[in-house]
């Protein structure tokens, strides 16, 4: 267990020190002037050529990503033109567009994705699992084919079609809802669930498809077996061997694609994010990339992986719980 | 008189177009054993299923009626047949580890079906699994109703369903192929483990089985079936040993005799014990894993084989005798030891150096339907080997292949066919063919008529010894079943955890075993003679208590 764990560990430090090299080696690559950029298109030469020492961009590239490193370990000065600034360790860099700190920045988003990834998952869980049960135990009768053709429409919407109809819907026609904006919870609660309540639905929605799917297959891959059959032979009734025998089978794969799911969402949720103007990461990162923002932009993917490979290592937690014929190695 | 236990009127079940049971009608009284005998295909297993119901809502089509304990089987609801299932007639199936769920303890299956019929609290059944296990030999029944099937061994997990069987103190057991995934010391106790239970407890018992002697150890009557139909029917001791039917005589003559000498064989043998064997293996080891993981399969084996000679190697699951076949023809490289053939040594070979011998070295595989590829004419399959030998003339090859073909006595014109096209036993033709295209000096035949219907091995038997004498090649047949390497072999190996612990001609080690180990598989294997099967069960029992 323990050497699973380190083993884990290790493994998270190299795929997030290779993102961090992928990335810094694409933007040297990449065209365009990062200090014109970041300067604005009305600076003078001169200027230019401040904002270039200021941000030390004439150093070589490898020097920069040294410095990061750097950075993450001991922290770093920034020069802000006017004095110097302290980024204390573990410093992901400071942005070439605001002066704000990266880990700040992080700071200040990760809450309002987590909102929006950990209340859409609950629920896109619940809907798809629900319904993969649902169209299992009904196999071939007209219900299966309703929520069959209701998954396909599901799995082949674009969540801003959804997004935009239910904001339609509850907030135009109906006036049920406010229009969604972001409370931070700490703020008022309330305001905060209704406040997401769309976006939630939204995703919610759209991915619950995908594992309804996947939970009816699994179930009925284990209907099939012959474990099922012995429980039949000794009468035990079919809402049991739904609930205890068939529905156990689709757990593992649940757990699998749920961990990439929820992993991806904290950097993936753009669409959502944007729609619903909810200010966080996925924003930001688009933002960034446009901008030529490094620091920012290597600071949202590191965000995004780590929550990747932890919600695989979680998953292979889980999977061993759930099945103990798995060996964690 | 009372009425019987289960009693069948014309039962005729379908499959689609296909008639898997036609018109089968008998009677079980209670407390007595039928025995089901047939091979692949009579209809047996759907039978025994049929006596549960459990053809409901599959899509097959049955008619006739079935009446078990009191239960018309074809017209009762869902909660008579529900009541009916488990607790008046319970199912033993085939396949032990498919057959219970892996993500639960063995207890809880076995507490969960016994809740299904008693109003007992959960800690009520779970002590009730543990009283079961306990009486089916589970050692240490309490601890190990805790654990999930995958922790048990293959005769555990059959203990284990016949407990499940138990828990609920059915009048009648349906057992379909009960020890046929086991190995034949296990078979045995499970077999006698099914004896006692019923003279314990007096409930009837449908057993249905390939297995000849399986039955004839176990039963009081038998049924024997062929294409749905009931053939014969009477006392075991009478239909085993006077059969009226020509089919029962047929079955019975196939099936090969562990008390028996080889048959005499016609014909000149080329076998010569002086002259310099064709392959010895000296000292073979092979490990699979590393570190604390390490399993050594195969542990310092060494053997000669001549040629026109077949040395047998018999041993049950896991004593590593597929490994050491594979490493005899270098499909797999020996971690240590040496191989000779033909005065080279040829294991510490390269690849490359080794190509030129490939062809002489041949294997025919346990799975017929595995080791042929389905998307491939099997024309093309027997060639494979001459194309690797380098012939490149397309009609020499379709000439070559369809003397083959016709050399194992399938038509030559099927070259175009594909393997689903053929039944089990000519599969495995094909795959002797493809073995004999490079024409080999030796060949290793890895368990090749296990997967075969008794008439059908008998055929591919005498097919082996039929070319063996004709070609003088030199052969390995590797077999869990002592009777069919009695019959086969001229040497014989015994093979345990990876050792060979006794190994000589095989008349002498059939005739008068030396080791303890030899002795215990010879008792366990079931004899045809049902009247010896009280003296088998006593002298297991002596060997077990030795």
């Amino acid at each position: 267990m323990t050497g699973f764990l380190l083993r884990r560990l290790g493994g998270a430090v190299f795929v997030l020190l290779s993102l961090t090299v992928i990335l810094y080696a694409v933007f040297y690559v990449a065209p365009g002037d990062v200090a014109q950029i970041a300067c604005g298109p009305r600076c003078s030469p001169a200027q230019v050529a401040q904002v270039t020492e200021q941000l030390r961009l004439d150093d070589p590239v490898y020097t920069q990503y040294w410095h990061f490193l750097q950075g993450i370990v001991a922290g770093r000065d920034f020069s802000t033109g006017t004095g110097v600034e302290h980024c204390a360790a573990p410093c992901l860099g400071v942005s070439y567009q605001s002066d704000q700190q990266v880990m700040q920045l992080i700071l200040t988003k990760l809450p309002v994705t987590g909102s929006l990834v950990i209340g859409a998952f609950a629920l896109w869980i619940l809907l798809g699992v629900g319904t993969g049960v649902l169209s299992a135990w009904r196999r071939g009768r007209i219900t299966e084919r309703v929520l069959t053709w209701l998954t396909l429409a599901g799995i082949a919407t674009p969540v801003f079609v959804i997004g935009l109809l239910l904001i339609i819907i509850f907030c135009s026609t109906l006036q049920w809802l406010p229009s969604p904006t972001y409370v931070p919870f700490t703020e008022d609660p309330e305001q905060w669930a209704w406040g997401l309540l769309l976006p939630w639905v939204s995703l919610a929605l759209i991915e619950s498809a995908k594992y309804a799917r996947l939970t009816r297959s699994s179930m009925l891959e284990t209907l099939a077996e012959d474990h099922v059959r012995t429980f039949r032979a000794y009468g035990v009734g079919e809402p049991a061997i739904m609930r205890r025998h068939a529905l156990r089978g689709a757990v593992a794969p649940v757990i699998a694609l749920s961990a990439l799911d929820f992993g991806s969402m904290f950097g993936g949720a753009v669409l959502t994010e944007s729609l619903f103007g909810i200010p966080g990461i996925g924003r930001e990162l688009v933002h960034a990339v446009k901008v030529v923002d490094l620091p920012v932009v290597v600071g949202m993917v590191l965000v995004t992986g780590f929550f990747v490979v932890l919600a695989n290592a979680v998953a292979d937690l889980l999977y061993a719980l759930a099945d103990r014929r798995v060996v964690l190695s | 008189m009372t009425t019987p236990l289960v009693q069948v009127e014309d039962l005729t079940i379908d499959f689609g177009t296909v008639r898997a049971v036609d018109g089968l009608s008998f009677t079980l009284e209670a407390g007595a054993a039928l025995g089901v005998v047939g091979e692949s295909g009579s209809g047996k297993s759907a039978s025994a299923s049929a006596l549960l119901g459990l053809h409901r809502g599959t899509g097959a089509r049955v008619t006739g009626t079935v009446r078990v304990a009191g239960t018309d089987v074809g017209t009762a609801g869902e909660a008579e047949l529900r009541a009916l299932r488990g607790a008046k007639a319970a199912m033993v199936f085939q396949d032990p580890l498919s057959s219970l769920d892996p993500y639960y303890t063995v207890g809880d299956q076995i507490a969960e079906v016994y809740r299904v019929h008693n109003s007992a609290s959960r800690r009520a059944a779970r002590a009730r699994a543990v009283e079961v296990l306990d009486r089916v030999g589970i050692p240490d029944a309490a601890r190990r109703a805790r654990s999930r099937p995958h922790e048990f061994s293959g005769g555990m997990r059959q203990r284990a369903l016949i407990a499940m069987a138990l828990a609920c103190e059915p009048r009648l057991i349906v057992a379909d192929e009960p020890t046929t995934a086991l190995d034949v010391t296990v078979q045995a106790q499970i077999l006698d483990l099914l004896h006692e239970l019923r003279r314990e407890t007096g409930m009837g018992l449908l057993l249905v089985t390939h297995d000849v002697g399986v039955a004839a150890e176990s039963v009081d009557d038998v049924l024997v079936m062929q294409h749905g139909r009931a053939v014969e029917r009477g006392p075991v001791a009478e239909v085993l040993g006077a059969p009226r039917q020509p089919y029962t005589r047929e079955l019975l003559a196939s099936v090969p005799r562990i008390d028996e000498k080889r048959a005499a064989v016609p014909g000149p043998r080329a076998a010569d014990p002086d002259a310099a064997p064709l392959l010895e293996a000296v000292d073979l080891r092979r490990e699979f894993g590393r570190g604390a993981r390490r399993v050594t399969a195969v542990d310092g084996v060494s053997l000669t084989v001549h040629a026109g000679e077949t040395l047998g190697i018999v041993g049950e699951s896991g004593s590593g005798k597929t490994t050491l076949g594979r490493m005899l023809v270098r499909l797999l490289d020996p971690t240590s030891g040496r191989l000779r053939y033909a005065g080279e040594e040829i294991g510490s070979f390269s690849e490359k150096a080794f190509l030129p011998h490939r062809r002489e070295l041949q294997m025919v595989f346990q799975d017929p339907v595995a080791s042929l590829n389905p998307r491939r004419s099997i024309g093309e399959s027997v060639a494979d080997p001459l194309r690797a030998a380098g012939e490149s003339d397309e009609t020499r090859i379709r000439d070559r292949v369809r003397e083959l073909l016709e050399r194992v006595g399938l038509d030559g014109s099927r070259y175009e066919r594909y393997p689903h096209e053929f039944s089990g036993g000519q599969r495995q033709r094909i795959g002797i063919a493809r073995a004999l295209a490079a024409e080999p000096k030796l060949i290793v035949c890895d368990e090749p008529v296990s997967a075969l219907d008794v008439t059908t091995q008998a055929q591919v038997i005498a097919l082996l010894g039929e070319l063996q004498r004709e070609l003088g090649i030199g052969l390995v047949f590797i077999a869990h079943d002592l009777a069919v390497v009695r019959q086969v072999s001229d040497r014989v190996a015994v093979m345990r955890q990876g050792r060979i612990v006794e190994q000589g001609a095989v008349d002498e080690v059939y005739g008068s075993p030396q080791d303890p180990y030899t002795k215990q598989l010879l008792a366990a294997v079931p004899a045809l003679d049902p009247a010896h099967a009280a003296a088998r069960r006593a002298t297991r029992s002596e060997l077990a208590a030795a």
